[in-house]
């Protein structure tokens, strides 16, 4: 790469969500801008680890940021959805109580809704409830129309493809190791190379702290809450409507919940429990059967011939380090640090707040240098299309335009070759197993890639032109093959 | 595009439709059609390139490419109608079967479907092994096929998890392409595969089989870096204090095989739960008339060339059907004692002969398999071993039962 090539106005550190939704804003205005991740795809982090609920803003404390960005999240969605062509549906949400304790609980974070901005919450009884959902547990519940459920992964995926249309470049693999300033320009070094900018975002999630430092900006302390979940087949998904939350304890934190998903599987999880390694993303016996005794209150559907898949996810909370208390998120601006962004603590709700949060920065960068709008950006973005779920009469049309969409890849999702070869030649230039997985689903169903991974792969092969030794699952060095097995 | 018409349309072009197409065609049935979704028909057998096939249906020993291809032969020689790349997406109650490929959406009406998918292996989700997920991690029947036919070695040390046929045959299959197989371990008591397979497999290559031992943690966060392994109690659950860790770049999952009945639910095929098939007749007809299975997407079967038999059986009764545009009612159960793992089938009519397959729960030694109505045996059959590997197949005979009573089953030592 040039030196030329390395040189931004703005730098962004980490594409998680909120990393994507700031590009995609900053690619508002006339700016260099890149993005610098040390996986090899958007999302591997807390942003492709979660529940994919759109919240409503109930749980947080009243003209936090947290509250604020949320409410204003969730009321853009089918917008925002629609704008970037991302599976969405607003559900609504119920969270579900047993006894006086829990009335009182839900009663307390209704009346913080309301002054939060969150419209339509009402408590509903047994009889109400299961006519929202049939399956849920609980004597009672809170209702909130308002709340959704999305696909955490191809929300980030839109905002990073849309953003990289309007010019951001993308950088994989490349871990951030320091970072300098000389004469007003930033040197941020990773493990391979070193890029220039003006400017730099910290949207490093669960590192967000350690960039904090680099910057010379001490004292925040991110904590890990790790939470795991089990993945239940479609077959289960046919019994939720919605997601299912027990009654949030004092502080307002939930216990395991069910969550359908917008693709039709159902989430049991998270738990959760602290960790110091931000990147251990293994799941436990003694936690797996936790997640089925409190799951199988939400949602009395759980069983074991439903169970495709477990997977965690690590929350990066910021939190005081005397008391251990949960803080708000942090958007600023500060005078130590000149040319910085700094968000820090973005976990839940980081998914529902991620666009609000990027408008935020951008309006920092704003009142800090003057901004011009960038002529050419296009907010829109188009997916590609999906064979499954298309009508009957639009899949033949389908295979007329493009015979890939009549051979089909992965049999439990229904995916085409059309769509894996997207998926392989997509805007963002990564190319992983994981990656064709999260762009189209394949490999997600009931089988696992039982029969479309060897196809992938060969067809990762020969697009790509990779020796076999260089395909890989998902991270650096999760190469799939030792080599060829005859010359 | 417009609608076929159809007498049979196949769904499956591996051992049990390809035997189905040929039983069919010599019954008197020409307007058939196999739709097959790989780029050649044969199915599993594809990949299975070892010997030991056909011992039963051919009285020799074949691959697994050779057996299938003696009914490819038959196919092609016969003329049989067959479509590969081409996918079945739904098959509607009314069986209209719709398929699709790149020449576009095909749709036939058929008078009769035979549902011959075969089956999947269960995967790690499904067993909810701890650990991380890296890289490594391969069932069976996937590195299989990437090595025997994507010429991809998937790593150099492996360990495999279960003892499943697939299993036993990749030890040897990576032990001969230069790669270290430190142990195989099954949970249960006894072994999961067929004893022939533990001595030319396991025994000959000096692999160790250890059983009543389960996986408990995978480890590595990119590529799989180890496992830890621990012995199991009678519950199956890991004893504290036997874990032992295995250092390994793979790990072989052999854990099960679960017949692939998807589109058979679409259909409104009623599945029996011990077999994860259909629930079927004597004449492998499912609850939805005209619709017939046979094979692994019916009881999964440790040889093809019952698969074979099993297939051109049924084809036997479909033929009869399409003639006949029905068959002799099934109202008697056939009940399973708690030694029984389950039975095919699970309905009979009382009037016609039929091949009962069943399989025993736990190794069973000097036993008797009673068949009774009401309490009064109607035949036994002795056996010196009975083991959960080994399927058994007993034929009954319409003389020996009445057709008023249902069928009991029971396995005695």
């Amino acid at each position: 790469m040039k030196n030329m090539a390395r040189q931004f106005d703005v730098l962004i550190i980490g594409a998680g969500v909120v990393g994507c939704a700031v590009a995609r804003e900053m690619a508002r205005h006339q700016l260099r801008i890149g993005v610098l991740e040390k996986e090899m795809d958007v999302a591997y982090g807390s942003s492709g680890r979660n529940s994919g609920v759109l919240h409503g803003g109930f749980t947080y404390k009243t003209g936090s940021l947290k509250a604020q960005c949320c409410v204003e999240g969730n009321q853009e969605f089918d917008r925002v959805a629609k704008e970037l062509d991302v599976p969405f549906r607003r559900s609504g949400k119920v969270v579900v109580g047993f006894n006086e304790k829990d009335m009182a609980s839900l009663r307390r974070f209704q009346a913080r809704g309301e002054a939060n901005g969150v419209r339509g919450l009402e408590i509903v009884d047994q009889k109400r409830l299961r006519e929202l959902d049939p399956s849920a547990g609980g004597e009672f519940a809170m209702y909130s129309p308002n709340s959704g459920i999305l696909d955490p992964m191809a929300y980030t995926i839109a905002l990073a493809e849309n953003a990289r249309l309007n010019g951001v470049d993308f950088f994989f693999d490349q871990r951030v190791t320091g970072i300098e300033r000389t004469d007003g320009v930033y040197a941020v070094k990773t493990e391979r190379d070193v890029f220039r900018t003006r400017w730099i975002v910290n949207c490093a999630g669960l590192y967000s702290g350690a960039v904090s430092a680099m910057l010379g900006i001490d004292g925040y302390v991110i904590r890990g809450f790790k939470g795991e979940y089990i993945v239940l087949d479609k077959k289960a998904g046919a019994f939720i409507n919605m997601p299912v939350y027990p009654a949030p304890n004092e502080k307002g934190g939930f216990a395991t919940h069910a969550v359908p998903t917008v693709n039709g599987n159902v989430l049991i999880g998270p738990d959760s429990y602290m960790t110091d390694d931000f990147e251990d993303y293994g799941v436990t016996q003694e936690h797996i059967d936790g997640l089925i005794r409190d799951g199988e209150k939400m949602f009395s559907h759980v069983k074991r011939e439903y169970f495709i898949r477990n997977f965690s996810g690590i929350r990066a909370k910021r939190v005081d380090p005397e008391t251990g208390e949960v803080l708000d998120f942090v958007c600023e601006a500060r005078d130590e640090a000149p040319h910085t962004i700094n968000l820090v603590g973005i976990e839940s709700p980081g998914l529902t707040s991620a666009l609000p949060l990027a408008r935020r920065a951008v309006s920092l960068m704003a009142e800090r240098e003057g901004l011009k709008p960038n002529p050419d950006f296009d907010p829109a973005r188009k997916a590609v299309r999906r064979f499954n779920g298309s009508a009957p009469a639009e899949q033949g049309k389908l295979i007329a335009e493009d015979p890939d969409y009549g051979e089909i890849v992965c049999r439990c999702e229904n995916v085409t070759k059309a769509e894996i070869l997207a998926a392989i030649h997509n805007p963002l230039g990564t190319c992983t197993v994981a990656s064709v997985k999260n762009r189209t689903r394949a490999t997600m169903g009931r089988c696992q890639g039982g029969y479309c991974e060897t196809r992938i792969v060969r067809m990762i092969e020969e697009e790509k032109k990779k020796k076999v030794t260089e395909i890989l699952y998902s991270r650096k060095n999760s190469y799939l093959f030792t080599g060829k097995v005859r010359g | 595009m417009a609608v076929q018409q159809k007498d049979v349309v196949i769904v499956g072009g591996g051992p049990a439709g390809l035997a189905a197409a040929v039983e069919l065609y010599r019954r008197g049935i020409r307007n058939i059609l196999i739709l097959e979704r790989e780029k050649s028909l044969g199915g599993i057998l594809r990949q299975c390139i070892h010997d030991g096939f056909g011992l039963e249906r051919f009285r020799q020993t074949l691959s697994g490419p050779e057996y299938a291809q003696r009914f490819i032969d038959e196919v092609e020689e016969l003329k049989i109608p067959y479509r590969v790349d081409t996918t079945v997406i739904d098959i509607s109650k009314d069986k209209t079967v719709r398929a699709v490929s790149p020449q576009g959406v095909l749709e036939c009406r058929t008078k009769a479907v035979i549902l011959a998918m075969g089956c999947r292996e269960r995967t790690r989700g499904a067993l909810g092994i701890p650990g991380t997920r890296p890289s490594g991690v391969y069932t069976a029947g996937v590195a299989q096929s990437y090595i025997n036919l994507n010429n991809k070695m998937v790593g150099r040390e492996a360990v495999i998890l279960g003892s499943g046929d697939i299993g036993m045959i990749m030890a040897r299959r990576l032990t001969l392409e230069g790669a270290k197989v430190k142990a195989v371990f099954e949970i249960q008591p006894y072994p999961s595969g067929l004893p022939r397979n533990i001595e030319q497999c396991l025994n000959d290559y000096g692999v160790p089989l250890y059983l009543s031992h389960t996986v408990t943690r995978i480890r590595g966060r990119s590529r799989l870096e180890g496992v830890t392994v621990a012995q199991v109690d009678e519950k199956r659950n890991p004893i504290p204090g036997t874990e032992r860790d295995y250092s390994c770049d793979t790990l072989i999952l052999s854990v099960g095989l679960i017949p692939e009945n998807e589109l058979s639910l679409v259909t409104g095929v009623r599945l029996d739960s011990r077999t994860k098939g259909a629930v079927v007749d004597e004449n492998c007809q499912t609850n939805v008339k005209g619709v017939f299975a046979a094979g692994n997407v019916l009881q999964v079967h440790d040889l093809v060339d019952f698969v074979s038999k099993e297939a051109e059986r049924m084809a036997d009764a479909a033929a009869r059907y399409l003639s006949d545009s029905s068959l002799e009612e099934c109202g008697l159960d056939v009940k399973a004692d708690e030694n029984i793992a389950y039975t095919v089938p699970q309905k009979i009519s009382g009037e016609k002969n039929f091949v009962l397959s069943l399989r025993v729960k736990r190794p069973m030694k000097n036993c008797s398999i009673r068949i009774s109505q009401s309490g009064e045996v109607k035949k036994t059959v002795k056996m010196k071993k009975a083991l959960p590997a080994v399927m058994i197949q007993i034929p009954v005979q319409k003389d020996d039962l009445n057709e008023r009573e249902n069928l009991e089953v029971s396995v005695t030592c």
